[in-house]
C-alpha cells in the first residue's frame, strides 16, 4: 500500500521523457533509429506499469476486512500556510480502486491502439506525452484525498483535453474546438472553485475524511449552505461531464484524434464529474434539493442528447451525443441516491464506449478518414473483426440482456423507480432514452456495416482491416463489454451483486437509505421486461429503416421537416449561446480594444509625449548660438546672486 | 593712507568696464582682452583686501590667478587662431553653429 | 601725498580701460590694456606687494600682451569692418546689467565696510611683502595649488601647440 504514489508517478515520468522527445527530436516515420518505438514503449509501458500497480493494490485492499478498506497515504506536504494545510495525499478505498483500474486498464488498451492509429502522424511523441500527462492528472484526480488536489487534477485534465482536442492545431476547426472545450469547462470550474472555497469556509479544512465526517454535524439537512455547496460542485460537474447547460463542447471535441475521443471523452475525463459527485455523496445526501436537480438534469440531458443523436450523419458525432446521454444516466443514478449503480454504469460505459470509439476509428482508418455514414455501408465483408467488435459494443450500449450494459442500465432504471428520492417520471424518461439509444446505435451500425454500399468507389478499392495493434485492444474491450457486467448481477436475478457489496463500504449512507423501501421483486421483473421490449422494438424499427428500406427515413424527414431540422441542428443551441454569451463578450472586447485601449490609454501616453515635445520646443529657443547672449545670461545670474546677498 | 574701500570701488569700476567690453564688442580679441581686464580688476581687489586684513593669502591667490590667466590666454589665443582659419572672421556673431 | 598718486593713477586706469573697450583697432585696445596693467602694477607697489607688481609687469604686460599682439599681427587684423550692430536689445540689456552690477558691487562693498571693524588699525605694521614671505606661504599652505598650477601650465603648453598647428 505504500506504493500508491507510483500509480500517478509512472505516467508523469512517461510524460517528461516523451515530452523531451517531442521537443528535441523529430520522430519521423523513416528513421532508422526508431524514436517512435521508444516513445511507444514508454507511453504504453508507463500506463501498463500503473495498471499492474493498481491491480496489486486492489488485491491488497481486498485482503483488508470490509469495514476498514480506507487507506490514506501522504506523499509530502504541499501547502502549509497558517491553518491552511494541504498535502499531496492519496485516498485509496474501493471507489478510487475501481476508478484507477478503469482509467489505467482502458487507458492502456487505448494507448496500444494509438501506436497503430497515430503511426503516420508527425506529432507522434507530442501525442503520447500529452496522453501520459492526461493520465497523470486523471489519476491525481481520482486518488487525491483533498479538494484542492482534486481541483488540480480537474484543471489538469481540462488542459490536456484542450491540448489533445486541438492536437492538429493547424486545422482551424480543431483549434476552435479546443478553445471551446477549455472555455466552457472554465465556466463550470468557476462554480466548482466557489464550491471548494465555500467548503473551506465552512469546515476549515479541505481533506475529504475530515469534511465528510463533520458534514452531518456542521451542515443542516436541506439547509441553504449545503445546497449552495453541492449545487456549485455540480456546476463543475456539468462542465466537465457535459450535462445541460455546459455540454456544448463535447460534440465539437470530436475534432481530436479518435483514440483521444475514446479515452478522454468516453471513458475517463468526462466521468470525473460522476466520480466527484459520488465522492461527495455525504454532502449531496444532506441536500435533497441538489439531489433532485442532479437527477432531473441527468434525465433531461439523457433524453435530449439521445434525440439529437437520432439524425446525425457523422459517426463520431453520434457517439459523442451518446456519451452525453449515458453520462446523463450516471447523474440520474447519483441524483436518486444510487451511487453504486452510477459507478457501475461508469465502468461498463468505459468499456463499451471506448470500444465503440476505437471501432469507429478502425472504420475511419479503413475508409481513409471518411466520417459520413451516408458514404458507408456493407463493410461487413471487408473488416470483419471490427464488425464483430462493433456489434458487441452496440449490443452492450443498447442494454441487451447478458451484455454488461444491460445490468448497469437496468439497475439505474430500477433505482430511479424504487428509491425514495426516485420518481416514476424519471424512470419513464430513462426507458424512453433507452429506446432512443438502441435506435440510433443500431442505425449507426446498420448504416455503417450492412445494407448496400454507398462508398466512394476509389475509397472502396482500398478498404482494409486495421493492423493487430489496433484490433487486439478492440477484441479485449469487446470481451470486457460482454462479461464486465457479471460483477454486478442484482439479487433479483440470482446474482450476488459483488460490485455493490464492494462499494457498499464507501456508500454506507446511500445503502442505508435505499434499504428503507423495498418493492416486490415482481415489480422489478416487470420494469426489466418493459425496458427489454422497448429496446427490441427500437432495434426492429431501426432495421426496417436502415437496412430494408432506406426511403422510409427520408420520407419521414421530409414530412416532419421542422422537427428533423431542429434535431439535425442540435436545437440551434450553439447559435443561441453564441448570440447570448459569445457575441456580447466579443463586442465588449472589441470596444475595450478600440475605444479604451487605443484612444484613452495610447492617447494619454502619446499626449504626454506631445506635451513634452511642445514645452521643449518653446524652451530650446534660448539656445541662440550667440556667445554674447550666453555672456549676458552669465552676468544676469551674477546680478541675481548679488541681489540675494544684498537683500538677505 | 588710502582706505581699502577706494581700491575696491576702483576694482569694481574696472571690472564693470571689462563686463561691458565682453558684452558689447564683437571682435573676439577685444572680448578676450576685456576678460583679461576683469581678471586684473579682481587681482587688485585681492591685493587690497590682503593689505587690509594683514593676510598674505590674498597675494598668493593673485599669484595663482596670474598663472591661470597666462595658461588661459595661451590656449584661448590658439583657439582663436583655429577659428580664424576656419571662418576667416573674428566677428563673434559668425560662430553660431550651436544654434538650436 | 598717497591719495594724490592714487587718484591720478585711478583716473589713468579707468580711462585706459575705457579705451580698451572703445578702440576700433585691436592694436589700440592691446596697447591701452598694457597701460592699464602698468598702472595696476603701480597700485600693487602702493599696496605693499612689490613682488606681485614685478610679476604683473613681466608676465602680464610682458608675455601675455605680447602674445596678444603677435596673434593680432598673425591674423592681420585692421580696423574693425563689421556690419552695423543689429542686436539693439542685446546692447541695451548689456549696458543695463553692467550698470546694475556696478551698483550691486558697490553696495556690497559698502555693506562690508560698515560691518567690519576699523580699517586704519593695521595699516603701518605690514612690512613690504618680499619674495621670502610669499614663498613661505606658497610652499607650505598652498603647496597643492602650486603644483596644480604647474600641471596646468604644462597642459596649456600642449593644448596651445595642438590647437594652433596647421596639420595634426
Amino acid at each position: 500500500m505504500n506504493y500508491v504514489y507510483l500509480i500517478p508517478l509512472f505516467p508523469l515520468i512517461g510524460f517528461l521523457i516523451n515530452g523531451i522527445f517531442a521537443l528535441t527530436r523529430k520522430a519521423s516515420t523513416e528513421e532508422k533509429i526508431d524514436g517512435k518505438t521508444l516513445v511507444s514503449w514508454i507511453g504504453c509501458g508507463s500506463i501498463g506499469l500503473s495498471f499492474l500497480t493498481s491491480v496489486v493494490l486492489f488485491f491488497e485492499l481486498l485482503a483488508l476486512p470490509a469495514g476498514e478498506r480506507v487507506v490514506q497515504k501522504i506523499a509530502f506536504p504541499w501547502i502549509l500556510s497558517g491553518s491552511f494545510h494541504i498535502d499531496i495525499g492519496f485516498l485509496f478505498d474501493p471507489l478510487s480502486s475501481v476508478m484507477i483500474l478503469v482509467v489505467t486498464g482502458v487507458g492502456f488498451f487505448i494507448h496500444l491502439y494509438s501506436t497503430g492509429y497515430m503511426s503516420e502522424d508527425k506529432g507522434y511523441a507530442r501525442y503520447f506525452s500529452y496522453l501520459n500527462l492526461f493520465t497523470f492528472f486523471m489519476l491525481i484526480l481520482v486518488l487525491s484525498n483533498n479538494f484542492l488536489l482534486l481541483y488540480l487534477g480537474w484543471e489538469g485534465v481540462g488542459l490536456c483535453s484542450y491540448l489533445l482536442i486541438g492536437f492538429w492545431y493547424e486545422k482551424k476547426t480543431a483549434s476552435d474546438a479546443g478553445k471551446k472545450a477549455f472555455i466552457v469547462n472554465r465556466v463550470g470550474d468557476f462554480g466548482f472553485a466557489l464550491g471548494v472555497m465555500l467548503i473551506f469556509w465552512t469546515f476549515g479544512s479541505l481533506n475529504f475524511t475530515q469534511v465528510f465526517e463533520q458534514a452531518p454535524q456542521v451542515l443542516a439537512w436541506g439547509g441553504g449552505l449545503v445546497t449552495a455547496i453541492t449545487l456549485l460542485l455540480f456546476m463543475g460537474a456539468t462542465g466537465k461531464s457535459a450535462q445541460i447547460p455546459l455540454y456544448v463542447w463535447l460534440p465539437d471535441a470530436m475534432e481530436g484524434p479518435t483514440p483521444v475521443s475514446a479515452l478522454i471523452h468516453a471513458a475517463t475525463m468526462v466521468t470525473a464529474g460522476v466520480y466527484m459527485v459520488a465522492r461527495c455523496h455525504a454532502l449531496f445526501l444532506l441536500a435533497p434539493i441538489s439531489m433532485g436537480v442532479v437527477a432531473v438534469i441527468g434525465a433531461l440531458t439523457a433524453i435530449y442528447a439521445a434525440s439529437i443523436g437520432l439524425v446525425q450523419n457523422d459517426i463520431k458525432r453520434v457517439l459523442a451525443y451518446s456519451t452525453i446521454s449515458q453520462l446523463g444516466y450516471m447523474f440520474l443514478a447519483c441524483g436518486v441516491g444510487a451511487f453504486t449503480a452510477g459507478i457501475f454504469h461508469l465502468m461498463t460505459h468505459a468499456f463499451f464506449k471506448a470500444l465503440l470509439f476505437l471501432s469507429a476509428g478502425s472504420v475511419m482508418h479503413a475508409l481513409a478518414g471518411e466520417l459520413n455514414m451516408q458514404k458507408m455501408g456493407a463493410l461487413k465483408k471487408y473488416i470483419p473483426i471490427t464488425f464483430w467488435c462493433f456489434l458487441a459494443g452496440t449490443l452492450a450500449i443498447s442494454g441487451i440482456p447478458l451484455f454488461s450494459g444491460f445490468f448497469s442500465k437496468d439497475e439505474i432504471l430500477w433505482k430511479a423507480f424504487s428509491n425514495p428520492q426516485g420518481h416514476f417520471l424519471l424512470w419513464l424518461l430513462g426507458v424512453i432514452t433507452a429506446g432512443l439509444t438502441a435506435f440510433y446505435m443500431f442505425r449507426l451500425f446498420f448504416m455503417t456495416f450492412l445494407g448496400k454500399s454507398r462508398m466512394d468507389p476509389r475509397v472502396e478499392a482500398h478498404v482494409h482491416e486495421s493492423p493487430k495493434k489496433m484490433t487486439i485492444p478492440l477484441m479485449v474491450l469487446a470481451v470486457l463489454s460482454v462479461i464486465g457486467g457479471y460483477v454486478g448481477v442484482p439479487h433479483s436475478l440470482g446474482g450476488s451483486n459483488r460490485f455493490e457489496r464492494f462499494l457498499s463500504s464507501v456508500f454506507e449512507e446511500g445503502h442505508a437509505t435505499t434499504e428503507a423501501v423495498t418493492h416486490a421483486p415482481s415489480t422489478e421483473y416487470l420494469l426489466m421486461a418493459i425496458s427489454i421490449v422497448v429496446v427490441l422494438g427500437a432495434i426492429f424499427v431501426a432495421h426496417k429503416f436502415y437496412v430494408q428500406n432506406l426511403e422510409i427515413p427520408k420520407r419521414l424527414a421530409e414530412k416532419y421537416k421542422f422537427a428533423y431540422r431542429a434535431l439535425f441542428n442540435k436545437y440551434y443551441i450553439d447559435e443561441l449561446y453564441a448570440k447570448i454569451f459569445v457575441n456580447p463578450l466579443l463586442n465588449l472586447a472589441l470596444f475595450l480594444w478600440k475605444k479604451i485601449d487605443v484612444v484613452v490609454i495610447d492617447g494619454t501616453a502619446n499626449g504626454i509625449a506631445s506635451l513634452v515635445k511642445g514645452i521643449s520646443g518653446v524652451i530650446r529657443k534660448t539656445e541662440t548660438g550667440y556667445l554674447r547672449n550666453y555672456a549676458l545670461s552669465l552676468i544676469f545670474g551674477a546680478v541675481l546672486i548679488l541681489a540675494y546677498f544684498i537683500f538677505r | 593712507m588710502v582706505p581699502a574701500s577706494a581700491y575696491l570701488i576702483l576694482s569694481a569700476v574696472i571690472f564693470t568696464i571689462g563686463v561691458l567690453g565682453v558684452l558689447v564688442r564683437r571682435n573676439i580679441l577685444v572680448m578676450f582682452m576685456s576678460i583679461e581686464l576683469m581678471l586684473n580688476a579682481v587681482n587688485l581687489a585681492f591685493v587690497a583686501l590682503s593689505r587690509q586684513l594683514s593676510n598674505l593669502d590674498g597675494q598668493v591667490v593673485v599669484f595663482l590667478v596670474m598663472t591661470v590667466a597666462a595658461a588661459e590666454a595661451a590656449v584661448g589665443l590658439a583657439i582663436i587662431i583655429c577659428l580664424f582659419r576656419n571662418k576667416k572672421s573674428v566677428n563673434v556673431d559668425d560662430f553660431n553653429l550651436m544654434k538650436w | 601725498m598717497e591719495i594724490l598718486i592714487f587718484s591720478i593713477l585711478a583716473v589713468v586706469a579707468v580711462v585706459c580701460s575705457l579705451l580698451v573697450i572703445v578702440s576700433r583697432n585691436p592694436v589700440g585696445s592691446a596697447l591701452s590694456l598694457i597701460a592699464t596693467m602698468v598702472s595696476i602694477a603701480i597700485f600693487f607697489v602702493m599696496l605693499n606687494a612689490p613682488f606681485l607688481a614685478t610679476i604683473q609687469i613681466i608676465v602680464y604686460a610682458g608675455a601675455i600682451m605680447v602674445l596678444f599682439l603677435f596673434v593680432i599681427m598673425l591674423l592681420n587684423l585692421r580696423k574693425d569692418e563689421f556690419d552695423p550692430e543689429k542686436r539693439r536689445v542685446q546692447r541695451f540689456f548689456a549696458i543695463l546689467f553692467a550698470f546694475i552690477l556696478l551698483i550691486g558691487i558697490a553696495t556690497v562693498i559698502d555693506m562690508g565696510i560698515s560691518s567690519s571693524k576699523s580699517v586704519e588699525s593695521s595699516s603701518g605694521a605690514i612690512a613690504p611683502a618680499g619674495v621670502e614671505s610669499l614663498a613661505q606661504l606658497l610652499f607650505t599652505k598652498y603647496l597643492f595649488p602650486f603644483e596644480l598650477a604647474s600641471v596646468l601650465l604644462l597642459v596649456a603648453i600642449v593644448g596651445a601647440i595642438v590647437m594652433a598647428k596647421r596639420r595634426l
